[in-house]
């Protein structure tokens, strides 16, 4: 973030909000579209500023704003209104379509999968398809097993499709106004637990680019890798780890697809140890994704084993105490660090 | 209805175009010219020919595997179309589509579509951005018997009805879903008469009269342009070829083939034209020639077309970022 840019302290939501609304008024293309993303229509005892703005709030007094032509609620049929985005994006449009829990993608995967991937391709390039898919991803609010997964590398799996997650609220902000600019699909995953935390955004217009990594932290003993909540458990794990006598690198992907392979590489060729943790299942998922990176392109650069702290191949459970046990932690990336250093 | 001299030649025109373009694809899938599937459009050209007849520029349409027809009827160049077909570069998608996904935006043509049932959603989004846009431009969803069963087609529905989006679902009930008979596959005699579970018009009208087809479009076109929002048109129709080129079509009786072939849209369009004196057997066979060439033509440019560069192989996977 550039230190003369002028900022000020809001929510992970709140980032996300102002996002959209300068990004509205700035295109006029730009509208949202998804269940409750305003709340309420047609509903004539209810006052705009009384009305839900998403099931978490995040949208919240957008439709005062912009109206409910721009932000629009749909019925609860996914398939149609995220496969209506693809739509309205070939002919003009910059679609926000929100799908409200990841976990519901089986409801609409073919708008994703085989309509908006594919279509630049299939079309030999004469065709763009410039729209964000926001969605919730993550655990820790005893949702349970079809309202908490991490399916981000189900939208990586797939060429055409980009996908983001920011850790934090500036990058929140700069990363969804870069998607809404980018013209390809762009998958914008929010993790459940970042909505209420607060950091420094910079204030008007902010962009974060697509693909690029950030080095939170500089070290020089070992890489820890995270994205979205993980990459914020790095480094409190990091500070952790100093008390040690440890010296950690931390990774912020903010990008998932397409990954920043070069600045993961240019680390672990620097500290020659790599930890990767993430929320996502660890069977065909990111962190073996990553382990994999660096075993054909840095395995030259590798000490030790990398270290691969994911959930287990489990279902995400609802009670407290299971849930707990079940997602990445800044002490599971600590004990994975210790390890791969020898320590 | 009126139907003037112009408009009979128009529709003869585009139909032939679509018979002879997929007559000669199937001759040259038999040669072994042609790679993968194709799914032949031939015995149901009135269908897109009368609902694309009254479109305008900017109105869009969305297609289904078996999309040669649309794209001919919503003015795709058959030059590309054909090189498209047979994997050259200078196909409408440089090849990378193929039958099946053969597009021309640019024309208003969303694409065919792989995927049964993937057509409505668009459609639904293509008339939102229409309407959003200002304009009064209307999209198109054309489908088979097979996607009424989706849960796209009433998601889609229900989803233009509620914003009364200015789209027409045309529903080509050719009567087969592949080889499943839509008898076994559908509740209710008539895909038409689902529309009244979502509060829009439907019909379900003779697939195979293209004057039937083109008056019943423009009525729910016209509708749609004024923004009393969506209809339901159901044509009644038949494939003379298999679900793909290859299929033995043992679940087809020779006596459903002969009275179905006997019904043509072509012939009856023809004769039809001809009875009531709005043009010639020369004016028809002007048009017959003329195609022929044209499709010789493409055959031609395809065949002398080179294959993609495979520096292609992953080019046009990403727009580079525009902003």
């Amino acid at each position: 973030m550039a230190v003369q840019m002028k900022t000020k302290t809001v929510t992970f939501a709140e980032a996300i909000n102002e996002a959209i609304r300068l990004e509205m008024r700035r295109n006029p293309r730009v509208f949202l579209m998804g269940e409750d993303v305003a709340g309420g229509a047609t509903l004539e005892h209810l006052e705009e500023d009384e009305a839900w703005g998403g099931v978490l709030g995040v949208t919240k007094g957008l439709v005062q704003e912009f109206g409910r032509e721009r932000i629009r609620d749909t019925p609860i049929s996914e398939s149609a209104y995220i496969g209506a985005a693809v739509g309205a994006a070939a002919t003009g449009m910059v679609p926000i379509a929100e799908l409200m829990f990841c976990s519901f993608i089986g409801s609409c995967m073919d708008s994703l999968l085989n309509q908006s991937s594919k279509i630049r391709y299939m079309f030999g390039g004469k065709a763009s398809i410039p729209m964000v898919v926001r969605t919730i991803i993550g655990g820790g609010f005893r949702a349970a097993a079809q309202h908490a997964q991490t399916l981000y590398p189900i939208f990586a799996h797939i060429p055409g499709l980009k996908v983001v997650a920011a850790s934090n609220p500036a990058d929140a902000k700069g990363l969804l106004t870069a998607a809404l600019r980018d013209g390809n699909p762009v998958i914008f995953c929010e993790h459940i637990a970042l909505y209420q935390i607060k950091g420094e955004i910079p204030e008007g217009e902010y962009v974060v680019p697509i693909g690029k990594a950030a080095v939170t932290r500089e070290g020089k003993d070992v890489t820890l890798v995270g994205v979205s909540m993980t990459a914020r458990h790095a480094l409190a794990a990091a500070e952790e780890l100093a008390k040690d006598g440890i010296d950690a690198e931390v990774v912020d992907l903010r990008t998932i697809s397409p990954l920043d392979e070069t600045t993961i590489l240019n680390s672990v060729a620097k500290t020659g140890r790599l930890v990767v943790a993430d929320e996502s299942n660890p069977v065909c998922g990111l962190a073996t994704h990553i382990a994999g990176i660096v075993a054909s392109k840095g395995f030259s650069s590798l000490h030790a084993p990398v270290g691969l702290v994911t959930p287990p191949h489990s279902p995400v459970p609802f009670s407290p105490v299971l849930e707990d046990a079940y997602l990445p932690s800044p002490e599971k990336i600590v004990a994975a660090a210790r390890a791969v250093c020898g320590k | 209805m009126n139907i003037d001299r112009d408009t009979v030649l128009k529709l003869y025109e585009t139909m032939v175009t679509i018979r002879d373009f997929e007559t000669r694809v199937k001759d040259e899938f038999a040669r072994g010219r042609i790679p993968g599937f194709v799914h032949l459009y031939a015995g149901e050209e009135a269908v897109a020919t009368g609902v694309c007849a009254s479109l305008k520029e900017g109105d869009t349409i969305t297609s289904t595997h078996r999309g040669h027809g649309h794209c001919i009827a919503k003015g795709c160049d058959v030059d590309g179309m054909m090189a498209e077909i047979f994997g050259k570069a200078t196909g409408l998608c440089k090849g990378k589509g193929g039958s099946m996904h053969i597009a021309d935006v640019s024309k208003g043509m969303l694409g065919a579509n792989g995927i049964v049932g993937g057509g409505p959603p668009l459609a639904c989004g293509a008339a939102l951005s229409a309407k959003m846009r200002g304009s009064d431009n209307v999209c198109i969803c054309f489908f088979g018997d097979g996607a009424a069963e989706q849960g796209t087609f009433h998601e889609s529905l229900n989803l233009a009805a509620i914003w009364k989006l200015p789209v027409v679902f045309v529903a080509e009930n050719n009567g087969f879903a592949e080889s499943t008979p839509v008898s076994y596959h559908c509740a209710i005699e008539n895909i038409a008469d689902r529309a009244a579970g979502y509060g829009i018009p439907g019909a379900s009208i003779d697939g195979m009269d293209v004057l039937a087809v083109y008056e019943a479009a423009q009525e729910a076109i016209n509708r749609a342009r004024k923004g009393l929002g969506p209809s339901l048109l159901e044509c009644k129709t038949y494939r003379y070829h298999g679900h793909f080129e290859g299929d033995q079509q043992l679940y087809k009786t020779d006596e459903l083939q002969q009275k179905m072939m006997a019904h043509d849209a072509i012939k009856n369009l023809h004769e039809t034209g001809i009875q009531q004196g709005l043009a010639t057997a020369q004016d028809f066979d002007a048009i017959d020639a003329r195609v022929q060439q044209k499709i010789e033509g493409a055959v031609a440019f395809a065949d002398r077309s080179p294959y993609p560069e495979l520096s292609e192989l992953d080019t046009d996977v990403y727009i580079v970022a525009v902003s």
